[in-house]
């Protein structure tokens, strides 16, 4: 098999008609890596897949696949392979025929193909399945063999849209174990598109959050959850709460945003660097799990006061929805470790969190929308 | 369940008035127009041809004399069998058959543009086109083709005008026009079976066939014609069974010295007024037709229900 490559776009816009699709996008994909476009659907992330795989040229900007400009290549002569978001496996061939059918179209003899099926059913952990049509299987198994037919052309670059939405939420966790396994073993570099935020951040290397077109932020999962770049993928990966107001002071990495429900202090992310000034609207974003109920009467910069609205209890933890003061809803989750129950239903309560584990980001287009 | 209870849920399931309409319906649709038209037909061809008052009369008894007829001929001819209605017989399955394979290979672009390349009004436009043609009267569509093929007809007036022949090429006398015609005719029949099963056809399949690096002949021959199979093979049926069984093009469009078996059958009920050896020769070219079709169906596997749908 042969190893990956990495995929650069340079300034890709894709249009239809009036219609950007992509902006201006730029991404280095390193070799063998999962690199993952995250993004709510509209986002352009399936376009750029279809890009990169040639089914689509773009309106500017270049794709290189191992360092070669591939403009004006037809999809089945660059190095990838695509799995589509439906698989679009052959309803009427065999399994070993859906995945030989690379090698078929290669002129590859019938006893090598079959050969080389039966190879890739093992990998896939799917033996002896070769002479069953392919209603004749799960939807996981399906989805492993729309995986081995596309390594049967042994692309060098493997490009996923949304192959997972089908299935159903346990097949779905083990699915992202079991592709994440096979791309360590084939040593391919895998470009995954999805809208699951989960999928992304467990599976990748690094991934690309994308929103109306434009890239926003390219990190690994733990950059991307931890220090957003921008108040949009604060928003959009994991849960948040979100306070608007207007920066009171900057000192030393850190803001004081004023806020309806108080002045919060909260660190600037590394991508607002400098770009916070005293007067700038801006947003600040605590995650439900880094909020505390504080002891009452504890007082302080970090410290709000909200009514808890309702809470659901989900074994491993409870949610707690409140209301802050101003009238912004928020979310509490606290982990479950015996503690007779969360605060009551009505209860008025003071919340803290640790600065640190705040964000503060300026409000940039969010803002409009709300 | 037994038929009482059956049909007391039919009714109550359709109230009785339309349970009423549609088991009259079904059952006149069944009877007059399909099982007693045949029957009549068979029993006819089993017949001898006798003068109306002999009819039911002690001479009318069953005979195999009229499909004896096909094979023999007249007693004593020279040949010792019936050359011409013999030979006119496989001639027409076998154009039949040509004029089959001409229009699916000129369909099948046809429907495949129509079902996944074009679109929107475009797409709705190519379909009223194809049926416009079918608003005037298949005689008269004949005679439009004898005009366009005749020998100061469009066809050669253009190719003597800019040079290509001399003299007319006689298109009606050399059958063209005959094929031509035939194709035409049923091209309707072709196109809609075929584009209402390649129009199902999930375009990612076409899409992942082609990153897998196929050519656009495999990509026809593997994923688009055997999904469309029942589509080609209902489409295919019909043409062959109306061509084979086509009066109006072959007499009006046929050459001189050629002869389809439907004329012969025509020839049979009205020119010499045997009704009886007609009906054998109808129901000869019936079971023919349906023979061959049948084990081209055995031979490309499509089973019957498949082209029902």
């Amino acid at each position: 098999m042969k190893s990956g490559v990495g995929v650069e776009l340079d300034n890709l816009s894709i249009r239809f008609g009036d219609f950007t699709a992509v902006r201006n996008a730029s991404v280095t994909i390193e070799q063998g890596e999962f690199f993952s476009f995250l993004g709510p659907s509209g986002c352009g992330k399936t376009t750029i897949l279809r890009t990169v795989s040639g089914f689509q040229e773009p309106s500017e900007g270049v794709v290189r696949i191992g360092g070669q400009d591939v403009a004006g290549m037809g999809p089945n002569k660059r190095p990838t392979a695509l799995i589509f978001q439906n698989l679009a496996l052959f309803p009427l061939m065999k399994v070993w025929e859906n995945i030989a059918f690379s090698l078929e179209v290669k002129g590859v003899p019938r006893a090598e193909r079959r050969k080389r099926a039966d190879e890739l059913l093992e990998l896939i952990a799917l033996p002896d399945q070769g002479d069953k049509l392919v209603d004749e299987l799960s939807g996981g198994q399906r989805q492993r063999v729309a995986v081995a037919r596309a390594l049967a052309a042994e692309p060098q670059v493997l490009l996923l849209d949304e192959p997972l939405s089908a299935l159903d939420l346990k097949l779905r966790q083990h699915m992202r174990t079991e592709l994440r396994a096979i791309q360590q073993r084939v040593g391919l570099t895998f470009i995954y598109i999805t809208h699951d935020q989960g999928e992304a951040l467990t599976m990748s290397d690094h991934v690309a959050v994308m929103r109306e077109g434009v890239i926003e932020q390219v990190g690994d999962g733990k950059q991307i959850y931890d220090d957003p770049a921008t108040a949009f993928v604060a928003s959009f990966v994991g849960e948040n709460n979100a306070f608007a107001g207007t920066v009171k002071s900057v000192n030393n990495g850190h803001a004081v945003v004023s806020t309806a429900a108080g002045d919060l202090p909260a660190r600037i992310a590394t991508a607002a660097r400098g770009a916070l000034q005293p007067g700038d609207s801006a947003m600040v974003f605590v995650r439900p799990e880094n909020l505390a109920v504080a002891e009452s009467g504890a007082g302080g910069d970090n410290h709000f006061a909200a009514t808890v609205a309702n809470e659901e209890f989900e074994g491993q933890s409870y949610h707690v929805f409140l209301k802050a003061e101003g009238g912004s809803e928020i979310k509490m989750t606290l982990t479950n470790q015996g503690q007779s129950r969360a605060p009551s239903v009505g209860a008025a309560v003071t919340l803290s969190y640790n600065p640190d584990q705040a964000v503060a980001l300026p409000s940039g287009a969010l803002s409009d929308q709300e | 369940m037994n038929i009482g209870t059956l049909a007391r849920k039919f009714f109550e399931k359709n109230g009785v008035g339309m349970a009423l309409f549609m088991m009259f319906g079904v059952s006149f649709w069944i009877l007059f127009l399909i099982v007693l038209p045949q029957l009549t037909m068979v029993d006819f061809s089993f017949r001898f041809k006798l003068p109306p008052d002999a009819i039911g009369g002690p001479q009318d008894v069953y005979t195999t004399t009229n499909y004896e007829y096909f094979v023999n001929g007249n007693p004593g001819n020279i040949d010792g069998w019936n050359r011409v209605d013999v030979t006119v017989f496989w001639r027409t399955l076998i154009a039949a058959l040509f004029v089959t394979i001409f229009n699916f290979v000129v369909c099948y672009p046809i429907a495949y543009y129509m079902a996944k390349v074009a679109t929107g009004s475009w797409a709705r436009l190519l379909a009223l086109s194809l049926v416009v043609p079918y608003w005037i009267n298949e005689i008269l569509r004949a005679f439009a083709f004898r005009i366009i093929f005749g020998d100061a007809g469009l066809i050669n007036t253009v190719l003597k005008t800019i040079g290509v022949i001399d003299s007319s090429i006689d298109f009606i006398r050399a059958d063209v026009a005959l094929y031509a015609g035939l194709g035409y005719a049923y091209i309707l029949l072709m196109i809609f079976p075929l584009y209402s099963a390649i129009e199902s056809l999930d375009k990612n399949q076409i899409e992942a066939a082609r990153d897998m690096g196929s050519p656009w002949w495999r990509i026809h021959w593997r994923i688009v014609m055997p999904f469309a199979k029942a589509g080609i093979t209902s489409g295919c049926t019909m043409v062959f069974m109306l061509s084979a069984g086509a009066l109006a093009a072959p007499q009006i469009l046929g050459g001189p010295s050629s002869l389809w078996f439907t004329q012969i059958i025509y020839q049979g009920f009205f020119e010499y007024f045997n009704w009886n050896r007609g009906a054998a020769y109808a129901i000869i070219l019936l079971v023919s037709c349906m023979i061959i079709v049948l084990s081209i169906m055995k031979l490309f596997r499509v089973k019957m229900g498949e082209i029902g749908r």
